[in-house]
């Protein structure tokens, strides 16, 4: 009896058993998604009283969007391709959001609903242009809104129904820089310059068929965009930006003036700029920090109507009835952001005056959109959507931020990672148990997840559950090393942690080293690095990351450098130099603060050392002449070592003369380089020998400075499709970076790239296109060390003969064989990552970033080049997969599931303290962190392991012990009185 | 690899002789800079897939050598490249859910508008510009629907199986067998008493 007891529990154990793989209840228990759109160039509102409010933009990621007005939620998106960048957007019919895009030539309509594309038009043209969209309200036919497309020196009428290009009208022939559209009724006006000379072309826009032309020549050159204040008056600056041009084009004819800045402005010292924005008889000055809103009098004078100062932006013109036209301006003063809305025709009063508060760390504002909405007492009020200096994007009502978000995370540059704080006594936050029922009932909610009888709301509570217990988003280190910051750096200059549990800012600077400035006109921030990891002896400071930029996008700009403490996130020192900065080199050698030394390499060949302290000037002299990079130029097919030579006295001590070691020139009529990937310089490597099916030892060829170099034939390096296999051939090379000897080469004939590669330990994957087949194809070559190969006998070990204890040099010739093998690879590749575990041990997978932004974890098994057709008994027993042509795709180990990372531009692995485990970070226009274990989680309890089952088997286990034991007291006595 | 390429040109050469290939609506003659590619992609409407709304076009995205450009479906499924230059092209489609193969496309040159398509993966040709998906994705493992089965095939209920047996079926098979014998078999296990170490050890029990 009491077996049986016992047997209906085992029954009821085995339905637990460990999960391994990803089942879809499990997804957002380990990683996270976060979706953006990057900084927004046009905005569009939708905001008709039935339906949902929207907001449409296009920003500078080319994604188009329909955002939720209430919450900032995205309702639908698309990213267009890389070059395919958005150049005007409005809304046509009511229903059809309107893209111009590819220097306007490709027109496309999207459902406003739900944002499925309707139609798509190619317009042609052959000359770059300006390219403008323009949808002219009042030019409605048969309910069709025509809509202007101005790309490549053409004109174009489209129907906004079908696409179907109407008319079209080019300008190639006149050579005009065309610069501005106007209509009116029935007509359209184009007005451009040639040289000085400006002209205007008056267009029927039935047929687009030229009703007039005229032309005028200016005396002088103009500056900046034309501005149309009228349907008949433009603006322009002269090429002095002195002068204010008003050019009138009334009834044909041509008349310009001319206007002193200096008759508007007394202070008028800076360089003038028009504004962009649209106002109706008026138009935007910005002069210095002010800006000066200038309105056109009926008799053409310009009359200064305000001067706005600390002026951020200047919103355009809203029609709000009939004869009102409302426009917002926003000016920052004391720690607040300044929110006015005026009626064009009457300055004297204000429609709106609010005062918002803005963190600071978002910076000025950019551009301002606004749009209006009909209070319950029948007035007007507003709503700003306010583009920020760091690219997010903040929706404001009432005088509050109704939401934000923080857009400028979809143009992640670069990515480090730091420690959280470890846990203090007392300092705590555990939570207090759940009384025994809520603990009862969430096992009981598991057990019926397992069993697969619970309901869906049970599923939700369960996934809610797990999200809560689970600690993940904890503010303090854990003993797994699943907990971390991840500290991004953005295009906007503003840096990121973002907690590695949910993905959640912890901290965000705006750094100022890297904001617009006099000195700094166009900085760029290009690598974060870590810049102090205390461990050990330095436990109490705070880590630190080092920020290097550059103060505009050409090499000879002077560095940024800015430290940021990782805890806090506030800028503990910035430099900004005279030298230039090419290359960052972190040395593998800490000071004893634990800062990392770094050497700045600038473009005049001198090295400057980083932290500026004796110390590290020290310790680099003790390792001097153990210090050796080297530089890739592809433009000229040149790859150079170098090593340090000496002080260069002329500057300071931190700075180091350097000599060229060695130089590998490609023959440039026949290989351009293509591709140049290193080992990571803190990788760990487990095992430094192989063992073989046949108990062969081999050693791998495992060093730090090896460079893989991909050439590809000068005539197929561009795009696919424009050579054929006749004419294209790609080149690797495996080189050592110290002597600068090429341990590899291979030729793939009629291959071409773009080659992706990686490469860790001992071996080299790389995705190239094989254009004999037209297919991708991954190679990957494997190095091992042959002088090292006769260290198999255990008697030379025992005697002491080996030469394994002889030092490792890049010096000594290295005697290295190489394996290789190609598969076909179905999709094109974005980028190849490989995982990294804390002491290598664990099995790697090589991550594919595929074209469809999803990420794809293939075990390095398949990229083996043991593999064989037919792979002997031992072979498959050492875990052989036999040899197929191409590599498979398992949709089960894509690792962003049913995710995609939109815009996927790079994938980060960083190893957990756990062995098993590696966090990976793929960034783009989306972020998606998760936690990959290549070999399965065999060093922990997955979890969903039901710890109370485990203590309901032991309880029922010592039950059934005590029960079986007094049903057999009482048997045996039963015997004995027998 | 060589020989294998060679095997595959030849595949090529074979698949589109024999096919005949006509892509009147395929191509326009277009302006001077090229031609235009025009396709069609469909989704089978059929749920086979259910994380993916069956015929849901408006995320599907169709590049062209590798994202170099970009498009998207219209409702009925047909996408267009403009201005693609003569030459051999890649055309991959991504939708989440489903597998498509790249296909390869060829624009004639020497007769203009022509335009030949294969699919790499299958390297099968296609006589209608039609791309349809070569199977759907899973991306998730599928709980194991509750079932007595699984259970009983498990390492556990192998086990469990046994000792069934072993506490239902031996009872009975006690019944059955000889009084006699019974008998016999328990007086021998009362002569051996409780087995000692030592008779376990091979040595002792050859001593016995």
């Amino acid at each position: 009896m009491a077996i049986r007891v016992f047997l209906i529990f085992l029954l009821f154990l085995s339905f637990t058993n460990l999960i391994s793989a990803l089942y879809e209840d499990q997804v957002g228990l380990m990683d996270w998604h976060q979706q953006y759109i990057g900084k927004v160039k046009h905005a569009v509102f939708h905001t008709q009283k039935t339906g949902r409010k929207r907001v449409l933009v296009s920003t500078e990621e080319n994604v188009v969007a329909s955002l939720d007005l209430r919450h900032g939620e995205i309702f639908w998106r698309h990213v267009l391709g890389t070059n395919d960048v958005v150049d005007g957007l409005d809304i046509a019919l009511g229903k059809y959001v309107i893209t111009l895009s590819s220097d306007g030539s490709i027109l496309r309509a999207w459902n406003l609903p739900d944002g499925q594309m309707v139609w798509e038009s190619s317009l042609q043209g052959s000359k770059a242009s300006k390219s403008i969209l323009n949808i002219p309200k009042n030019l409605r036919a048969d309910k069709d809104d025509l809509i202007l497309a101005l790309g490549k020196g053409c004109l174009h009428g489209v129907s906004s129904i079908d696409g179907e290009v109407l008319w079209r009208h080019d300008f190639v022939g006149e050579s005009i820089e065309i610069s501005r559209i106007i209509h009116s009724a029935d007509v359209i006006l184009v007005a451009g310059f040639v040289g000085s000379e400006f002209y205007v072309y008056e267009l029927n826009a039935k047929n687009g068929e030229l009703l007039k032309n005229n032309h005028a020549a200016l005396p002088y050159g103009t500056f900046g965009e034309l501005l149309s204040v009228s349907s008949d008056i433009l603006v322009v600056l002269d090429n002095t930006r002195s002068n204010i041009v008003t050019i009138n084009l009334k009834n044909g004819e041509i008349s310009y003036k001319q206007k002193q800045i200096s008759d508007l402005i007394k202070d008028s010292s800076g360089q003038a700029v028009i504004l962009s924005s649209r106002l109706p008889g008026m138009f935007a000055l910005k002069v210095n920090s002010h800006v000066l809103v200038v309105k056109m009098t009926n008799e053409g004078e310009l009359v200064v109507v305000d001067k706005i100062n600390n002026a951020a932006a200047v919103s355009n013109a809203l029609s709000i009835s009939e004869d009102q036209h409302a426009f917002a301006f926003v000016h920052h003063g004391d720690n607040k952001i300044h929110l006015s809305v005026k009626d064009v025709n009457n300055w004297n009063g204000d429609l709106l005056k609010e005062s918002i508060v803005i963190d600071h760390q978002r910076g000025n504002i950019d551009k301002i959109f606004i749009n209006n909405y009909v209070r319950t007492d029948r007035s007007h009020g507003f709503r700003a959507l306010m583009v920020m200096e760091d690219h997010s994007l903040v929706l404001v009502q009432q005088g509050e931020i109704v939401w934000s978000r923080e857009d400028g995370l979809a143009s992640v540059v670069d990515v480090t990672t730091s420690e959280l704080p470890v846990e203090k006594e007392g300092v705590s936050v555990a939570k207090v148990e759940q009384n025994l029922f809520e603990w009862l009932k969430g096992h009981v909610l598991k057990l019926k997840g397992t069993l697969m009888i619970a309901s869906a709301e049970d599923v939700a509570a369960i996934q809610a559950m797990r999200l809560r217990s689970s600690e993940k988003s904890k503010m303090t280190r854990d003993h797994n090393g699943f907990r971390k910051m991840l500290i991004v750096l953005t295009r906007a200059g503003k840096v990121f942690a973002l907690h590695t549990g949910d993905g959640r800012v912890i901290w965000s600077i705006l750094l100022p080293t890297l904001r617009k400035s006099e000195v700094c006109e166009h900085p760029v921030g290009l690598n974060i690095y870590q810049w102090q990891v205390p461990h050990h002896h330095a436990l109490d400071e705070n880590p630190s990351v080092l920020v290097v930029g550059r103060c505009g996008p050409s090499l000879a700009a002077p560095a940024v450098l800015s430290f940021i403490d990782a805890y806090t996130g506030v800028e503990v020192n910035s430099l900004s130099h005279d030298h230039t900065v090419a290359q960052v080199i972190p040395l593998p050698y800490t000071d004893s603060t634990e800062q990392r030394l770094h050497l700045i390499i600038d473009v005049n060949q001198h090295a400057y050392l980083y932290p500026r302290t004796p110390e590290a000037l020290d310790i680099l002299k003790h390792e001097f002449s153990n210090v050796y990079w080297y530089s890739v130029e592809s433009d000229n097919g040149v790859i150079r070592g170098h090593a340090l030579k000496s002080n260069c006295k002329a500057v300071d001590e931190y700075c180091f003369d350097m000599r060229d070691l060695w130089s590998i020139v490609f023959p440039s009529e026949s290989e351009k380089i293509i591709a140049a990937v290193a080992r990571k310089p803190n990788e760990v490597v487990h095992t430094q020998a192989k063992v073989m099916t046949d108990y062969d030892v081999t050693y791998k060829y495992i060093s730090k400075n090896l460079l893989f170099v991909a050439n590809a034939a000068p005539k197929s390096s561009g795009e696919i499709g424009t050579a054929t296999p006749e004419e294209a051939w790609l080149v690797i090379y495996i080189i050592d970076t110290v002597t600068g000897r090429i341990l590899h080469r291979m030729t793939h004939h009629g291959c071409q790239g773009p080659v992706r590669a990686v490469f860790s330990e001992n071996w080299v994957v790389y995705h190239y296109f094989n254009l004999r087949a037209h297919r991708y194809e991954i190679s990957v070559v494997e190095v091992y060390d042959q002088s090292r190969a006769d260290n198999k006998d255990v008697w030379k070990f025992v005697l002491g003969m080996h030469n394994l204890t002889s030092p490792f040099s890049s010096y000594s010739r290295p005697e290295v064989t190489t394996k290789s093998q190609s598969y076909f690879f179905t999709h094109s590749v974005k980028t190849l990552e490989v995982t990294s575990t804390a002491k290598g041990i664990t099995s790697k997978q090589v991550l594919i970033g595929t074209i469809g932004d999803q990420v794809l974890a293939l075990d390095k098994r398949f990229l083996d080049p043991r593999r064989t057709l037919n792979p002997s008994q031992a072979e498959k027993e050492d875990g052989i997969i036999p040899l197929t042509d191409s590599l498979p795709i398992i949709s089960q180990s894509y690792i962003t599931h049913s995710l995609k990372v939109e815009g996927l531009r790079g994938i980060v692995t960083v190893p957990a303290k756990l062995e098993s485990t590696s966090l990976v970070f793929a960034y783009g226009v989306d972020l998606f962190f998760t936690q990959i274990a290549p070999s399965r989680t065999y060093d922990s309890l997955t979890e969903d392991f039901s710890y109370a089952l485990l203590l309901l088997t032991i309880v029922a286990l010592i039950a059934a012990i005590f029960v079986t034991w007094v049903l057999s007291e009482r048997k045996d006595l039963q015997e004995k009185w027998k | 690899m060589a020989p294998t390429m060679r095997f595959f040109k030849s595949l090529f050469l074979f698949l589109f002789s024999i096919s005949p290939f006509s892509f009147a609506h395929s191509a326009s003659p277009g302006s001077s800079e090229g031609y235009t590619i025009y396709g069609r992609v469909k989704i089978p409407s059929s749920g086979a897939n259910e994380f993916i709304l069956p015929g849901k076009v408006s995320n599907v995205k169709v590049s062209l050598n590798g994202g170099q450009r970009v498009t998207f479906l219209r409702p009925d499924g047909y996408f267009s490249f403009h201005n693609v230059p003569a030459g051999t092209h890649l055309i991959e489609v991504a939708a989440l859910g489903y597998f498509f193969s790249p296909v390869r496309v060829d624009v004639s040159a020497r007769n203009p508008g022509k335009i030949q398509a294969a699919l790499t993966e299958t390297r099968r040709g296609l006589s209608e510009f039609v791309l349809e998906p070569l199977k759907g994705e899973q991306y998730y493992e599928i709980r194991e629907p509750f079932s007595i089965m699984s259970i009983v095939k498990s390492p556990m209920g192998l086990m469990m199986g046994f000792m069934l047996i072993v506490v239902f079926l031996m009872p009975k098979l006690m019944e059955n067998m000889d009084p006699e014998e019974m008998k016999r078999a328990q007086e021998e296990m009362r002569n051996q008493g409780v087995p000692s170490l030592a008779s376990l050890l091979p040595g002792a029990a050859r001593s016995n």
